[in-house]
């Protein structure tokens, strides 16, 4: 099926099978291997990217045809102009990642976390992440990554 | 894990996935949020030969209010019950608390309410919720619309009342007064797993402070999701009591019939069913300003 993506602003038209599930679309077919893929199982986390904005998926649990028409957005168009989105700068000074395996869906998660909630507690942060899985850090740097992006997010916007 | 070959067909409107449905029958399954076929299709479980996919069906993407009814649409998304503005209403207290424990968040932003019924998982949080509420699904089918109460509408696991060739459009929750309230407990390994156990719990009072109805079902209990009725009758013009949530937490345990597995044995299991009803209870009334 002849499918057209948008992903970061880029229009991305490709011939895919329908059981090519959004996550190798990405990184296959655009090159685009930002999106890691952990488990294959929906458990993980790790391959969230962020759909029309505002929704966080698991790129392995939707097939690429769905997507046709949509826009997706992924690690590598968090940074804008050269410069690190908040959220990253958030996970670089706060040393929220280790090996940076899961860094990539934590970050997709956080912002479409941020989106809908632009001041969470710690709760609600440690709870719109609980369907990331870290093997390294023991989560405490990312939370406190993500309150940094928050609190500089706010403070960009009067 | 690649899922096997499928023919995918995008659905615009209502008609169109149904004109779909018709002409594929059961060879054709219906992709919504996709959050457990697509799974169970990768695992192999599922080897549908047609997917409709409704996502883009945007007359069923709603939570509305009116007749009494509050119905929520068939691609409408977990999240969206869990943001909704009203969501915190004590009245909706059983809605909010499942709202906020199915699955994980992630899954909750594609995962709907409809499908989960559709899906009729045994440990799935859902229908326990509907059962509880008295919920029904508006069916599509060859000689129109039809309305069916969640009591008869899980058949068995994986099984419901719609058919080859039908479309599930709506689940409609009674609106509940404002002396109700409820609360859904879920005992997990870890989020996103199944449930060991789940109850969940409505009640309403009456202006002099009995129990005017009580409702109580449970998941992971048994091949579906199962209503309790030896506990709502026990509670039934009842006053809020230590005793009679007792007595319902031991009517549900016997009630339980649930399978032994790495989450637990069939004797734990049972004792948590009335446990986590026991303290389903006990938040009910204390959010109905009742302290037992």
């Amino acid at each position: 099926m002849r499918v057209n993506v948008k992903v970061n602003g880029v229009s991305y038209e490709r011939d895919v099978e329908p059981r090519t599930l959004l996550a190798y679309f990405l990184r296959e077919s655009c090159g685009l291997t930002g999106t890691h893929v952990g488990c294959d199982t929906s458990s993980c986390g790790c391959c969230v990217v962020v759909v029309d904005g505002d929704r966080a998926v698991k790129s392995c649990t939707l097939f690429a045809v769905q997507a046709d028409g949509h826009e997706v957005l992924t690690v590598e168009g968090l940074a804008e102009g050269g410069k690190l989105h908040p959220l990253q700068q958030g996970f670089w000074d706060q040393h929220g990642l280790q090996c940076g395996y899961c860094t990539p869906g934590m970050l997709l998660t956080s912002y479409a976390l941020l989106k809908h909630n632009p001041d969470p507690s710690e709760t609600e942060i440690r709870e719109g992440l609980a369907g990331n899985l870290c093997r390294c850090t023991g989560y405490q740097n990312i939370v406190k990554a993500v309150e940094q992006a928050a609190r500089s997010k706010r403070e960009e916007q009067p | 894990m690649i899922p096997a070959a499928f023919e995918y067909l995008r659905a615009h409107s209502i008609d169109e996935a149904f004109t779909h449905l018709q002409q594929h029958g059961g060879e054709a399954r219906v992709l919504a949020g996709g959050q457990s076929l697509i799974p169970a299709m990768r695992f192999r479980l599922a080897r549908p030969a047609v997917l409709i996919d409704i996502n883009e069906v945007k007359e069923l993407n709603y939570l509305r209010s009116g007749g009494g009814m509050l119905a929520i649409g068939a691609i409408a998304r977990d999240s969206d019950i869990e943001r909704a503005p009203w969501i915190g209403e004590r009245r909706w207290s059983l809605l909010h608390d499942a709202s906020r424990v199915v699955a994980d968040p992630v899954v909750r932003q594609m995962g709907t309410v409809v499908g989960s019924l559709c899906h009729n998982d045994p440990a799935g949080d859902w229908t326990a919720v509907a059962l509880a509420t008295r919920a029904e699904v508006v069916v599509r089918g060859k000689s129109g619309e039809r309305t069916v109460a969640m009591d008869d509408f899980l058949v068995d696991s994986f099984a419901t009342r719609v058919g080859d060739g039908e479309l599930a459009l709506e689940v409609r929750f009674p609106v509940p007064d404002e002396r109700t309230a409820g609360s859904y407990q879920k005992v997990e390994r870890k989020v996103g797993d199944f449930a060991t156990a789940a109850a969940a719990v409505q009640v309403s009072l009456n202006a002099d402070g009995t129990i005017r109805a009580a409702a109580v079902a449970l998941s992971a209990a048994g091949p579906c999701a199962i209503r309790v009725e030896e506990a709502e009758r026990l509670l039934a013009g009842q006053k809020p009591s230590r005793e009679i949530i007792r007595a319902a937490a031991d009517a549900t345990s016997r009630r339980s019939s649930p399978q032994a597995d790495l989450r637990g044995s069939i004797e734990y299991k049972k004792n948590l069913a009335g446990v986590l009803v026991a303290r389903g209870l006990g938040q009910a009334f204390e959010r109905l300003g009742v302290r037992v």
